[in-house]
């Protein structure tokens, strides 16, 4: 496999205002929602090419979800979009009932998440989303790695048939997937081949792990890296493949340790392959304010937590 | 689309109640108070103002009609029977297991009925589903109309606030939303709850049309709807002023009945007041194939 390198720093909120303005060409029935964030979350660029097809709604996320809702019973593709935080912890009923239940395919687009969107504070990390997303039936929970993934994941769901929810972020990270690479939801990228431990990441903690497998390459120990950007439907094959071929597992996640990324391959490995796991995530507590980086080493999800975490789940490996 | 004349709207009305006590009194649990005071709304929606197809029911030049306060949906469920979208027979399985009559609505697409485009029972949700269906529509530039209805207890919910602005804020002028103004709630009077008044300025105040009637008069309704629906530039809204209970003197305007189903005697009470019709039961009581009793009519 040739080396992962990082061409350049581009933030994946961009690549989501942008694959917009491309879906915007190429189908006349995308609709764009917008609470007040356009700038930010760069529905801005959807705004200014089709002004007729933006919905402003005001800073009010559960009106957001409920018009969006009434815009798929009309036949409509509407993206509602927000902050991480706002899109689903205030209208969390309204996804429910009026998404989930019903079925209704909106896509709920969530920028700023995590922890990384640093100095507005723990009111504005998102790290509970991932788990209140995926525990609902009918919903898909998915999160791009870098810009050029986010570009392709907004465009695999415009004819996605069911709710989603993509998580993205603000901060500008590395650019390092293939342009051309196939996307697919559900079905996770194989990043790094390796024997010894398998770390399964996901969104920002790609990168993290992609560093972090440098440094364990070089003191011999062969790590695989899954991206695994599809929280569900979770690849399952690819966990327990993973589980069966390397022995160990460490999950890696911008979001609380419980009932996210981990949980999720947890529950498959319990059910199908108990295998040791280490969970680098925030450990059950909220944020607070500081720069992106500063907060994932203080909060243990940068790269050095994935070696440590790496380190520890090979002494409990069954040899 | 049906034309039923005044009489006939009437006597109808008078059918879905008794079928609403009949429901009730087999599932043994629902909504008595609410359905019973939408009865007449019910029977002009659906057998005057929508254009709809029962054979049919995502016809796509169909109008759209949103139940926002789901728990109304014994009524919704008896209309839908009466006007062919499911089986009249249907309507004795209304909360149980493995049927299709849910205790709050769900689309046929899911595991609920034809003729429901969306969940509800979660209140406060469908004003903001009916604007952007009506705005979704419009972008479309078709004809449909969009109808919703919403409790007035209901009206204390958040999102209906903000879904009124955005109505306002868009002029989605192909919309019409009734309340209906019972003044009953779960805990008490609306009044003793949470006041509305003065609710028609609020409306106005969010840029509004806003009409009133009496929602137990077929007659004025029907007139009002009319009206309603050759205003524009703004979205529009009924406030309905009706009775909670309507047509059972012992559950008239009593918020006590808002979340009830009548027991055996209560039901047979009710259906005494409420003489049979032209269209029939869809399901005859033992106790009712027996001589008529002592105070039936
Ligand atoms: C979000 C939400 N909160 C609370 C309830 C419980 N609830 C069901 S009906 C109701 C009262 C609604 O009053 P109104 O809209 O006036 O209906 P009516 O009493 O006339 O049937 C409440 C509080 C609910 N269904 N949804």
């Amino acid at each position: 496999m040739p080396k992962l390198q990082s061409t350049d720093l581009k933030a994946t909120r961009l690549g989501f205002g942008e694959a917009l303005v491309e879906l915007g060409r190429e189908n006349p029935n995308v609709v764009v929602l917008g609470g007040d964030v356009t700038g930010s979350v760069r529905t801005d660029l959807f705004m200014k090419a089709f002004p007729d097809r933006f919905i402003s709604v005001g800073v009010a996320e559960q009106d957001m979800i409920g018009t969006a809702a009434g815009l798929a019973v009309a036949g409509k593709i509407p993206f509602a979009s927000t902050y991480g935080e706002f899109a689903v912890g205030r209208p969390f009923d309204q996804i429910r009932q009026s998404l989930a239940y019903s079925d209704l395919p909106v896509k709920i687009c969530a920028s700023h998440c995590g922890i990384t969107v640093g100095p507005d504070g723990a009111t504005h990390q998102s790290l509970e989303d991932i788990a209140i997303m995926r525990v609902l039936p009918h919903m898909t929970v998915a999160t791009p790695c870098d810009y050029h993934q986010t570009k392709k994941m907004i465009h695999a769901s415009m004819m996605w048939k069911h709710p989603i929810y993509i998580r993205f972020f603000r901060e500008n990270t590395p650019v390092f997937t293939d342009v051309s690479a196939r996307f697919e939801f559900g079905k996770a990228d194989t990043l790094i081949e390796g024997t010894d431990v398998t770390v399964i990441a996901c969104g920002l903690q790609v990168w993290e792990a992609i560093l972090a497998e440098e440094i364990l390459a070089s003191e011999g120990i062969s790590v695989r890296l899954l991206n695994m950007h599809t929280i569900k439907p979770l690849d399952k094959d690819a966990i327990l493949k993973a589980a069966k071929e390397t022995g160990a597992i460490v999950t890696a996640e911008d979001h609380q340790r419980h009932a996210g990324l981990g949980g999720a391959v947890a529950e498959v490995l319990a059910e199908q392959y108990p295998t040791p796991q280490e969970f680098v995530a925030v450990n059950d507590t909220f944020g607070e304010s500081g720069k992106g980086d500063e907060l994932m080493k203080k909060y243990g999800i940068a790269k050095d937590d994935v070696v440590k975490a790496v380190k520890k789940v090979l002494k409990r490996k069954k040899s | 689309m049906e034309h039923f004349d005044l009489p006939e709207l009437q006597e109808m009305a008078r059918q879905i109640r008794r079928d609403l006590m009949k429901m009730l009194m087999i599932s043994k649990s629902g909504h008595s108070g609410g359905p019973l005071g939408l009865s007449d709304i019910f029977a002009s929606l659906y057998f005057s103002i929508l254009k709809i197809d029962p054979k049919n029911p995502t016809w796509p030049e169909r109008d759209y009609f949103f139940l926002s306060a789901g728990h109304l949906c014994p009524v919704w469920y008896a209309t839908l029977a009466r006007r062919g979208f499911i089986p009249l027979k249907e309507l004795s399985t209304l909360r149980k297991i493995n049927g299709r009559l849910q205790g709050h609505p769900a689309p046929a697409y899911t595991h609920g009925v034809p003729g429901v485009e969306i969940a509800s029972g979660a209140l406060g949700q469908g004003l903001s589903i009916a604007v952007g269906c009506a705005i979704g529509l419009r972008l479309d530039k078709k004809p449909n109309r969009v109808y919703v209805l919403t409790g007035d207890g209901e009206l204390d919910e958040g999102q209906i606030w903000e879904a009124m602005m955005t109505a306002g804020h868009h002029k989605v002028d192909n919309l019409i939303a009734i309340v209906d103004r019972n003044n009953c709630q779960i805990d008490n009077r609306t009044d003793k709850v949470m006041e509305l008044e003065p609710l028609a300025e609020k409306w106005k105040s969010f840029n509004w049309h806003v009409l009133e009637c009496n929602g137990n008069d077929i007659e004025q309704f029907l007139h009002t709807i009319k009206q309603a629906q050759e205003l524009s530039g703004k979205p529009k809204v009924i406030i309905a002023h009706t009775f909670m209970g309507k047509g059972v003197s012992f559950m008239e305007d009593d918020y006590k009945w808002h979340g009830v189903p009548p027991n055996e005697e209560q039901g047979k009470q009710a259906l005494s007041e409420l003489a049979p019709t032209k269209y029939g039961d869809f399901i005859e009581f033992e106790w009712e194939k027996q001589p008529v009793e002592v105070g039936a009519k």
